[in-house]
């Protein structure tokens, strides 16, 4: 009965609460209570499918499973309570050596991915933005990669960095892109931006846009190059979007999962990233590691979002309305983070053809 | 007055829901933590009769399909439902997984891939067959030996697979070599004759599976066996740090050094070898018996078709040992119709079901005599040499972390043979990273 009446009670105190009454306050309390109430529903899924799993990951996280085997060789099935031995594991030993290298892969590749992307994205947005001929024509093929899913385009990349693949046959090289090393680093930082720099270009036309012809007339007319309206008029303007646009791509970027695991595979150290390290802890069914390294991401991730609003938050215009939109996605990358395992589960299932002749040969 | 109505109506539908979501909440904080807690004795009596469902990786001829219609046929009060599950082998593993931790009754008998045997056994998630319930005094010896786990038969086996040496006949020929290679030093010597021929310009001796995958675990566990070692003994205690390993590994490791496998071999899964055998870059290949179809194939797109033939793998001294492939069903703890469970699996993998399957199926029976009938044979002309492979066959290490196992193997061989490692030194972490899963 006591948690009947507690998730209410948390939604009056929960984070919308404080802020909107405040701002509506003609309001009279009878109404915000009404509409405490029409939320606590929503909040309530939240809880569900939001903070309940990870707490429940923090919860796992302090528990291990006792390893060896009784005299008759049976798994004892008892978990004993170890408290954070989990996460002090992650810096010492063979698992804090996976887990430093998986942390500086992925953080390496949010780096160079999102700088590339955002780059290739804007140039994307300002070739789309000109009026030419065939320029609808252009807006739907650039956003094919961005439509193509990622295993899928993992699969894709996979035969193209093949040892006797089109990309050895057009460099005139015999790099071996799938094996462990720097270009399998490479490879995987190519597959990813080209897949993604139509995200952050289109994101950003959107915001190029709206912004009014006459300010670029004037411009002309003051005798403004075209530099210096890319410089004066288009970034300054665009910048708000931007800022979001390579806030989204950061975050998701620091869950990458899918693409190394398809185009490299799993258990390569090159490119193995944290929530594959977390997929892979949980499938060897040690859930109490998997979970330390699932709220490791976590953490990760939301000290990023915070970091990233606070520090370039404060020059944005509209803060504010972008500060609502991040906390927006940290929650969303918090489930994220929490559920690597089920995102892990949509990769292999999108594996499931590559992977058939593999099932098949070691049946 | 309206406006009160609609409170009233608002806070019943908001208790109404917070009731559903406490229950929700409050019966999964409850009972997750004390699943794992309660101790289940294994229940070697099988009792209960009725509708069953069998859990099972895809069968793309139908042939198992074909098996549980005819069961059906014959118990209209026992019906069997064939549950498919996903292509990808740990998929399937980790479904299988999550469905015996929460005690499911959904998944009767289960299709077990050999190399989980021992991990379902331990956690007792199957339950040991009783000792009638197959004749494993008919099936090979080594399929047997796979569904078994301390000393008890704890899966009944459904089909098999071995390793084929796959070689250009036509290029022996040529360099007047009479006989395939049955040793590792009598394939160099080949491999001099056969590469200095002008016809295999820009070929390569021999290749197996040697990106970081299950296939390496495969391939790094036959060189050990062909030289004599193993990587667990019969008590389940690693033993990579034999002389025996030291020289498994060192075969492909000089392989690489030599020139003798292609450079981009660290690359190969199952797939690649047979396209580079194909399109005759390769003198020699280890492979499975699956591709023996495609390289035959008459229409073009081999073109070493009617140029190959297939023999035992080499080893040090003698033929080498291949690594057993397959899968056996097991029976879950947590179904109640236990009896009809058992009665299916016998049916199931009854001599007489092998035979009908293999109308349709070219996976390997683990029926000795079905491999040298002549109408198979007639049909599948590998057979007779995959039963040589098999008879020959050892499964691959036996221990219940065999995820974490096959990891640790996989990292070590492939730092050896990339040349991160030496072999010593790559044998010696081997070691221990074994030690520390098998304690």
């Amino acid at each position: 009965m006591t948690t009947t009446t507690a998730p209410p009670a948390g939604a009056q105190t929960g984070t919308p609460q404080p802020g909107r009454p405040r701002k509506r306050g003609h309001r009279s309390p009878g109404e915000g209570r009404m509409a405490a109430m029409l939320l606590s529903p929503t909040l309530l899924v939240l809880a569900l499918v939001i903070v309940y799993p990870l707490l429940s990951a923090v919860h796992q996280s302090l528990f291990r499973a006792e390893s060896g085997l009784d005299a008759d060789g049976f798994v004892s099935d008892v978990e004993s309570f170890v408290g954070l031995a989990n996460y002090a594991d992650l810096f010492v030993g063979e698992s804090g050596r996976r887990f430093l290298n998986a942390f500086a892969n992925t953080t390496f590749f949010t780096v160079t991915t999102v700088f590339l992307e955002t780059v290739l994205g804007l140039c994307l947005a300002l070739a789309m933005n000109r009026a030419f001929r065939g320029r609808s024509f252009l807006r739907a093929s650039i956003l094919v990669p961005w439509a193509v899913p990622t295993a899928v385009s993992g699969l894709l990349w996979r035969w193209i960095f093949q040892s006797d693949g089109i990309a050895n046959n057009i460099l005139g090289s015999e790099i071996l892109w799938t094996a462990e090393g720097n270009a399998s680093k490479l490879a995987v930082i190519i597959a990813e931006v080209w897949k993604t720099a139509p995200f952050i270009g289109l994101l950003v036309l959107a915001g190029m846009q709206v912004i009014p012809g006459e300010v670029y007339e004037a411009a002309r007319i003051d005798g403004a190059g075209w530099w210096r309206q890319l410089g004066s008029i288009t970034l300054p303007l665009v910048k708000p979007t931007l800022l979001v646009a390579v806030l989204f791509r950061m975050l998701d970027a620091l869950r990458m999962f899918d693409l190394p695991f398809v185009l490299i595979g799993s258990g390569k150290e090159s490119v193995e990233t944290l929530s594959m390290l977390a997929w892979d802890e949980s499938n060897q069914l040690r859930y109490g590691s998997a979970s330390a390294f699932a709220v490791m991401l976590f953490l990760y991730v939301a000290v990023v979002a915070i970091v990233f609003v606070k520090v370039l938050g404060a020059d944005v215009t509209g803060a504010k309305e972008l500060k609502l939109l991040s906390k927006k996605t940290a929650r969303k990358n918090r489930i994220a983070a929490n559920q690597a395992t089920a995102t892990a589960d949509e990769a292999t299932a999108d594996l499931s053809n590559s992977d058939q002749t593999k099932t098949e040969a070691t049946r | 007055m309206r406006q009160r109505r609609r409170t009233w109506q608002t806070l019943l539908a908001t208790t109404a829901t917070l009731t559903v979501a406490a229950v929700a909440l409050t019966g999964c904080g409850g009972t997750a933590p004390e699943a794992k807690s309660t101790p289940k004795a294994a229940a070697a009596s099988f009792e209960g009769k009725g509708p069953i469902n069998y859990v099972s990786n895809r069968d793309a001829s139908g042939a198992a399909n074909k098996s549980i219609e005819e069961w059906n046929a014959a118990h209209p009060e026992e019906k069997v439902t064939f549950i498919e599950l996903p292509d990808s082998a740990d998929q399937q593993r980790q479904q299988l997984i999550q469905n015996a931790q929460i005690k499911s009754d959904t998944f009767s008998v289960l299709n077990l891939d050999v190399v989980w045997t021992s991990e379902f056994a331990a956690n007792k998630w199957i339950l040991p067959l009783p000792a009638d319930a197959v004749p494993t005094d008919k099936m090979i010896p080594a399929t047997v030996n796979a569904a078994t786990y301390r000393d008890s038969l704890v899966g009944a086996p459904y089909y098999t697979d071995g390793a084929l040496f796959y070689f250009r006949s036509d290029l022996l020929k040529a360099a007047g070599i009479a006989a395939p290679p049955k040793t590792w030093d009598e394939m160099k010597t080949a491999c001099k004759a056969i590469l200095a021929l002008p016809e295999a310009a820009g070929m390569s001796c021999y290749t197996g599976q040697f990106d970081k995958n299950e296939a390496l675990t495969v391939n790094f566990s036959e060189a050990v066996a062909s030289a004599g070692g193993s990587i667990v003994d019969a008590d389940g205690k690693p033993t990579v740090n034999t002389p025996e390993a030291k020289e498994g590994l060192n075969l492909l490791v000089n392989g690489f050094k030599d020139g003798m496998f292609p450079s981009d071999a660290i690359t190969y899964l199952e797939e690649q070898g047979r396209h580079a055998f194909q399109e005759g870059k390769l003198v020699f290949m280890r492979n499975w018996p699956f591709l023996h179809a495609s390289l035959s194939a008459t229409d073009g797109s081999s073109q070493v078709a009617g140029k190959f033939d297939i023999t035992s793998i080499p080893g040090t001294d003698g033929p080498g040992v291949s690594t057993l492939g397959g899968r056996s069903l097991a029976i879950s703890p947590f179904t109640p119709n236990k009896a009809t469970a058992l009665e299916f699996v016998k049916f199931f993998t009854s001599e007489e079901q092998a035979q009908k399957r293999l109308a349709l199926s070219s996976r390997a029976p683990v029926y000795a005599s079905l491999f040298e009938d002549p109408a198979v044979v007639a049909k599948r002309p590998f057979f007779p040499t995959l039963l040589t492979s098999l008879n020959n066959a050892q499964p691959r290490p036996k221990v219940v972390q065999y995820g974490a196992t096959t990891k640790a193997i996989q990292e070590e061989a492939y730092a050896a043979i990339t040349g991160a490692k030496d072999t010593d030194t790559a044998l010696k972490d081997m070691q221990a990273k074994l030690t520390e899963l098998t304690k």
